[in-house]
């Protein structure tokens, strides 16, 4: 195992039990590991939003870009686009990636930018201290619905299908073995890659028993097969009482963004003055 | 004729603004500065259209309400504009379409049956202006040989109909005046987004991220169609918000990056504007002014934006505004604000407005001042890296992803030197002092510039004030009335120490800005100078030049 210290002198201050721990302590494992493998440590490159699962890039030592609410993805298509050397992965809460930003997911997942999203999905908004988010159940109880909400949750995996995602998977805070085989997994793939994290927090929406109870791991499936794919997506909608998959649901090969957007170098670099000179007389 | 303004107009869709610059590009080739105007309304086909070229020996860059040649493809046209005409002026008219019944007694008119010439050749009706522009090079008694020369430059689809029909339109018209070339050197005819792109790119910008909107969708249209010559990354994201924070990214992986909008696209930014200002990540914001509030009037031109572009998003950092106020400014303004946004890792806002944006200009670079790309202060890689190192001037060594050995931490909450989050209160007073610090280097570095400038009767005790486009209207007017022009090239900063000079022996200041609240006068105020009088227009048009002359006249005696 590399001899990389990633650990750094910020308190943690999640509550215990939080699911968050699970998503730290794996990708961690997973950084490390593709270190070891011979990815340059510098290049990684760790984007998170705000609330609590955005204090993960405090916890590790490595570059980070500490954006602002529902803003992981942008910054990271940025980075990529700006260096398509750089491994981008995102941290985003459901509130973040699923509501205020969900535009930025949708399309970094239309360009199928080569970049990782890791969501942190507790369903509910923890540092605010337990409003409802985009995934909550019908009828969750929080502080600004006390009398249930009156709308039901999205399916972000079948949001993400349907935009163009070339890469869906899901695991829970229970499960930090298959945290981190689909973390790696997921950073390795060539494309957009998105990992739906049924991350617990433990404070406000302690769902640990319901999902102990109802997560399978997928064994048989055939991730390259889209119908497949999207029936397992919709096995479970994140409001109704069924089985919920885990592990890779889909996979597709696809000419990612940064590849076919960005111009080539010109050979030799840019005369930018005598380009500039030649603009200049063809206006005249 | 010294000089000499010749609008042509038609429905949207009638090829105008070429047709206008096609007409700008035949009078380039005789030696005049050109200034262009355009109006335009926000639809695709329909409403009314028209453009002004102002032609005349000096540089000039503002347009008069009279015109001496009016070019009308329809009957509106004549209809709205026949109050501008002069009893020298000619009025060329496409018979089939136009009556010219009432026009004003002594005006010289030119019947040209364009719609049957069109008809005849098999032509499209897109090349009726053509044809006009034809009629029109006969009439001023500009030759073929031009006029066919410019014509194969600027179209580029079925050329030799095109010619074909502008020949019949020539041959068609007879001879009213000849308007003379002049000896001098020519000078390339572009809008201010074209010389403000130029700016940016001589300073070694490096990706242009933007939303369309107008009047800044021009930057991005050049810049799109540059990127391959000058290996720009050109990106046209889902969202101003989606810009600003892509921009930004770009920023922090080494990328000197600019983005542009109009207040509409800038409200969605300031989230990211001030995330800029916690994060000192450097970037250049375009924001290109047009009548508010909201969605107000898309493609008219305001300067309203100036209270936004100071005050703009939460808590207190350091920032540059400047305002750029030709085509030359912009180019300047451009390089400058991108190598100082660097420089002191701040987020510069460069204010157009649509005035400078889509009015075309002859473009003189030397008179512009040199921009070249500037260093900035970057890591030694003597010590460990810290993103924000205090300092004496309070600018941080930059250092990018992937940055070997060092590890690069930026951070919108308050951090710490390493960029670690922090709610310490000695380190949150640091930092925010930090932050502040740089602008009184900032201030100092400004004085370099002319973030003042001083034209027409330098001495005089009465001036005018103004900023942004109006100072091309206004030097002209002032250097007619004897008044002096102080225009600002920067807002925030505010120059103080060049202001002060500037209004030496000024008693009576008057302000000329397009607002209703008179935002500059409001601005000077706060470091203890007064506006005398306002002369304000809020009706999205830039004043002409006639028309300031008037309002200055009953305010001086």
């Amino acid at each position: 195992m590399s001899e990389i210290n990633l650990n750094t002198y910020a308190p943690n201050t999640w509550c215990p039990g939080c699911g968050n721990f699970a998503i730290l302590n794996a990708i961690k494992t997973v950084l490390k590991s593709l270190v070891d493998e011979g990815l340059p440590f510098e290049n990684i490159v760790l984007v998170s939003g705000i609330g609590c699962h955005a204090k993960i890039v405090d916890y590790i030592n490595a570059n980070s870009f500490y954006s602002i609410h529902g803003r992981v993805t942008p910054p990271c298509e940025g980075i990529k686009l700006a260096n398509p050397n750089l491994k981008v992965i995102g941290f985003a809460g459901d509130g973040d990636a699923y509501g205020e930003g969900i535009e930025h997911l949708i399309f970094a997942a239309k360009r199928n930018m080569d970049i990782t999203m890791i969501i942190h999905n507790n369903r509910v908004y923890g540092l605010t201290t337990g409003q409802y988010t985009p995934t909550s159940p019908f009828g969750f109880k929080g502080r600004s619905t006390p009398q249930g909400t009156k709308e039901l949750p999205i399916n972000p995996l079948e949001v993400m299908l349907a935009s163009g995602a070339t890469f869906l998977s899901r695991g829970t805070s229970h499960g930090m073995e298959q945290l981190k085989k689909i973390f790696k997994e997921a950073i390795m793939h060539k494309g957009f890659a998105l990992v739906d994290v049924l991350q617990v927090c433990v404070t406000y929406f302690n769902m640990y028993d319901y999902y102990d109870k109802k997560v399978y791991e997928l064994k048989e499936h055939d991730p390259a097969d889209y119908e497949k794919a999207h029936a397992l997506i919709r096995e479970w909608d994140y409001n109704k009482d069924a089985p919920i998959a885990l592990g890779v649901l889909y996979r597709k090969e696809a000419p990612t963004f940064d590849n076919t957007f960005l111009t080539p170098p010109v050979s030799g670099g840019v005369d930018r003055e005598a380009k500039i000179r030649e603009l200049l007389s063809e206006a005249i | 004729m010294e000089e000499f303004s010749i609008l042509i107009g038609g429905k949207a869709g009638f090829g105008i603004d070429k047709a206008s610059s096609t007409i700008a590009g035949i009078l380039n080739q005789l030696s005049y500065r050109i200034y262009l105007y355009r109006d335009y309304p926000s639809l695709i086909r329909g409403g009314h259209t028209f453009s002004i070229v102002r032609a005349s020996p000096q540089k000039i860059a503002a347009h008069k309400n009279k015109i001496d040649f009016l070019l009308a493809l329809n009957q509106d046209t004549l209809t709205f504009h026949k109050n501008r005409l002069k009893e020298t002026s000619i009025t060329i008219y496409d018979s089939d379409t136009v009556k010219a019944d009432d026009l004003p007694g002594g005006v010289k008119r030119a019947a040209v049956a364009i719609g049957k010439i069109i008809k005849e050749e098999n032509a499209s009706e897109i090349m009726r202006n053509t044809c006009m522009i034809g009629s029109f090079c006969k009439a001023a008694g500009i030759g073929w040989a031009i006029l066919e020369k410019v014509l194969k430059k600027e179209i580029t689809k079925e050329i030799d109909l095109n010619l074909k029909v502008a020949r019949r339109g020539f041959n068609e018209t007879s001879e009213s005046l000849k308007v003379p070339p002049i000896k001098q050197d020519k000078l390339p005819v572009l809008n201010g987004s074209e010389t403000l792109s130029l700016g940016l790119i001589a300073a070694g910008l490096k990706s242009y991220i933007a939303y369309p909107m107008t009047p800044s969708s021009n930057i991005l249209h050049f810049m799109a169609n540059v990127a391959k010559d000058f290996g720009l990354i050109v990106m046209h994201p889902e969202s101003e918000i989606g810009v600003i924070m892509m921009a930004l990214g770009a920023s922090y992986a080494g990328k000197k990056t600019a983005v542009g909008t109009s207040g509409g696209g800038f409200c969605l930014m300031t989230e990211g504007l001030s995330f800029a200002g916690m994060s000192e990540l450097p970037i250049v914001i375009i924001l290109g002014q047009r009548p508010g509030p909201s969605t107000g009037l898309p493609t008219y031109s305001s300067q309203t934006e100036m209270n936004f572009a100071i005050n703009a998003g939460q808590g207190e950092f350091t920032r540059l505004v400047a305002a750029p106020s030709d085509a030359e400014d912009a180019y300047f303004w451009g390089g400058v604000s991108l190598n100082l946004a660097w420089k002191y890792q701040i987020p510069a806002i460069i204010l157009m407005d649509k005035t400078i944006a889509e009015g075309a200009y002859s473009f003189d670079r030397a008179a512009a001042g040199e921009v070249k790309e500037e260093t900035f202060p970057a890591w030694d890689r003597k010590d460990r890296y810290k993103r924000y190192l205090v300092t004496e001037t309070g600018v941080s060594p930059l250092a990018f992803v992937p940055g070997k050995d060092a590890i690069i931490k930026i951070n919108s909450y308050e951090h710490d030197e390493s960029g670690i989050t922090t709610e310490d209160p000695a380190i949150t007073k640091q930092m925010q002092e930090t932050r502040l610090r740089k602008e009184k280097f900032l201030i100092q570095e400004l004085e370099r510039y002319k973030s003042v400038g001083i034209y027409g009767k330098t001495d005089s005790d009465q001036a005018i004030l103004c900023w942004g486009s109006n100072k091309g209207v206004s030097i002209e007017v002032a250097e007619k009335m004897g008044l002096k022009v102080i225009t600002l090239s920067v807002l925030c900063p505010f120059p103080v120490n060049q202001f002060k000079k500037a209004v030496e022996g000024v008693k009576k200041m008057i302000l000329v800005e397009n607002s209703a609240t008179g935002q500059l006068a409001n601005l000077i105020n706060r470091y203890g100078f007064k506006v005398d009088s306002n002369v304000l227009k809020y009706d999205g048009r830039p004043f002409t030049v006639d028309e300031l002359e008037e309002e200055l006249g009953r305010i001086i005696k």
